[in-house]
């Protein structure tokens, strides 16, 4: 399994609604954006119209540097579209996000390694994902 | 207010099925019905309460329809969904409805066929655009938990794998169970990587069948003829990553479910003589040890080794059915059988290998959904009277 790459497949497109829109906007325009209540000064992901930690409706949207560190990650070995690897990543504006890390050696990855978001295609807007810096 | 010994567990009934290639998953639904009804020395027109989670098909009311309920009679529904641990919260809040008076005898059916049909997707929730695509399952989503508890406190395969070989310790006196081979460390760390650090021995089994309980009031517990199990303690809860900020994946809502039904029993873990502890992974199980008091928080791995969980060799037996690794794991979910073999433990009926001496104080404890994401969780502590 060394050999264990990421591959192309096909991923679904994202459905979106009213309260993410803006979201699925900017990943077109490449930018992963988060949320952040003015109130309470906290990020969160994913985004709400409301506040997760202080129920204030003043949130806003931000734009995120992509930038964190993988807080823990599982290689699933079989699948009907090959191994993958689910995570989470912590970025450096604090939220955790979940994702699949690609473009990398699966095998070779550890909890606390720097990754980067990258976008990849679907039938709609694109999907974030992380790889190793 | 507390539902303290205000309601009793009098009726118990697993399916032996574990393939039933033959049979509707109402049908399922309605012989574990019949077995509870019957082991419980009632009728079908005694039950005034029902509790169903989301594998009943197609909801309470078809259900209630369907098993031919006295819809005369019939004067509480519940159908909370909370995966594989809603049947501990139905026994949490039918004793509830027993002591605002909302109900007498209370069903509570569990079944499906996971290894013969498709099952259902789960509704999505509002994460879904934001995590649908990156593929969690049952088995990386725990993986996940695995990865970093070993990362945070040396945690390793070996250790989770005690826990395996504890189970199947248990299921070799278990003829209903379908995974009924002794196992050892090296058989559980030698089987197939299925999702690091997960290998094929630390998953449960996916089985067909179901189980089915009744719950009632004390004076009809006592006129029955079943030794008397009543329930003295209960908690839920319910973690998630809240946004991202919340985000620990080495511990449980059990570190909540678990005080709560503490605090109301009265007691502690050490007064714990018996416990059924969810096991859909190895690292399931021990997770919600240390959540639930019975080590510190990182001190599982050598808690659950050299045998600590067998029954007759360690100090906390558990799933002495052999629990959702190796016996039974029915509809993916788990938290029906693990109520039954605890009231076989305080009933004096586990088969006589495993079974405690006299073991009158027991725990049963559930989670639901995926630790690695978002999951409920649910503990009961159960006395024989």
């Amino acid at each position: 399994m060394s050999e264990a790459k990421t591959q192309d497949k096909k991923y679904p497109a994202p459905q979106g609604n009213p309260e993410t829109q803006a979201f699925w906007d900017a990943a077109k325009q490449g930018k992963f954006l988060i949320k952040r209540c003015t109130a309470c000064g906290e990020a969160h992901y994913f985004p709400r119209s409301i506040c997760p930690f202080c129920f204030s409706d003043k949130t806003a949207w931000e734009e995120s540097g992509g930038e964190g560190e993988i807080y823990t990650f599982s290689l699933m070995r079989k699948s009907p579209t090959g191994p993958y690897a689910i995570g989470y990543v912590k970025l450096k504006e604090g939220p955790a996000v979940q994702t699949n890390f690609v473009d990398c050696d699966l095998e070779k990855l550890k909890i606390g390694q720097k990754v980067k978001v990258v976008f990849k295609p679907t039938d709609g807007a694109p999907l974030p994902f992380f790889t190793p810096v | 207010m507390t539902i303290k010994g205000k309601a009793y567990i009098a009726g118990i009934f697993e399916h032996p099925t574990r393939h039933a290639p033959d049979k509707s998953t109402a049908q399922l639904h309605a012989e574990v019905a019949k077995g509870a009804i019957e082991d419980a020395g009632l009728t079908i027109d005694d039950v005034d309460g029902y509790f169903c989670a989301g594998d009943a098909p197609g909801g309470a009311w078809p259900m209630v329809d369907y098993l031919g309920f006295n819809t005369r009679k019939l004067r509480h529904i519940d159908s909370t969904e909370t995966g594989g641990c809603s049947y501990i919260i139905h026994i949490g809040h039918a004793a509830e409805a027993i002591a605002a008076g909302k109900c007498s005898v209370a069903l509570v059916t569990l079944a499906g066929k996971p290894r013969t049909s498709v099952m259902p997707p789960r509704a999505a929730g509002a994460e879904v655009d934001f995590e649908a695509a990156y593929g969690a399952t049952t088995h990386n989503a725990y993986g996940m938990c695995a990865m970093r508890h070993m990362h945070d406190y040396g945690t390793t395969s070996e250790q989770l794998a005690w826990i395996k070989v504890a189970a199947s310790h248990h299921a070799q006196y278990n003829p209903h169970a379908m995974l009924k081979d002794v196992v050892t460390v090296e058989d559980v760390v030698n089987s197939p990587m299925i999702s690091d650090p997960l290998h094929r021995m630390d998953c449960c089994v996916v089985t067909d069948g179901g189980g089915a309980l009744i719950v009632t009031t004390p004076e009809i517990a006592k006129s029955l003829k079943k030794p008397m199990v009543r329930l003295i303690g209960h908690g839920e809860a319910m973690k998630g990553p809240r946004g991202g900020r919340d985000l620990d994946l080495t511990y449980s809502a059990g570190v909540w479910s678990g005080p709560r039904a503490f605090d109301e029993a009265g007691v502690t873990p050490q007064d714990i003589k018996y416990a059924s502890i969810y096991d859909s992974f190895t690292i399931t199980v021990l997770m919600q040890l240390e959540d639930l008091g019975f080590c510190k928080k990182g001190e599982g791995g050598k808690f659950v080794a050299d045998g600590n969980l067998i029954s007759g060799v360690g100090k906390l037996p558990f799933n002495t059915d052999g629990g959702g690794l190796c016996s039974n794991h029915p509809v993916n979910r788990g938290g029906m059988t693990k109520i039954i073999e605890a009231v076989r433990q305080l009933r004096g009926e586990a088969h006589p290998k495993v079974q405690v001496p006299n073991c009158d104080l027991a725990l049963v404890h559930g989670t639901g959904g995926l630790l690695g994401v978002r999951h409920a969780a649910s503990t009961a502590v159960l006395e024989r009277v």
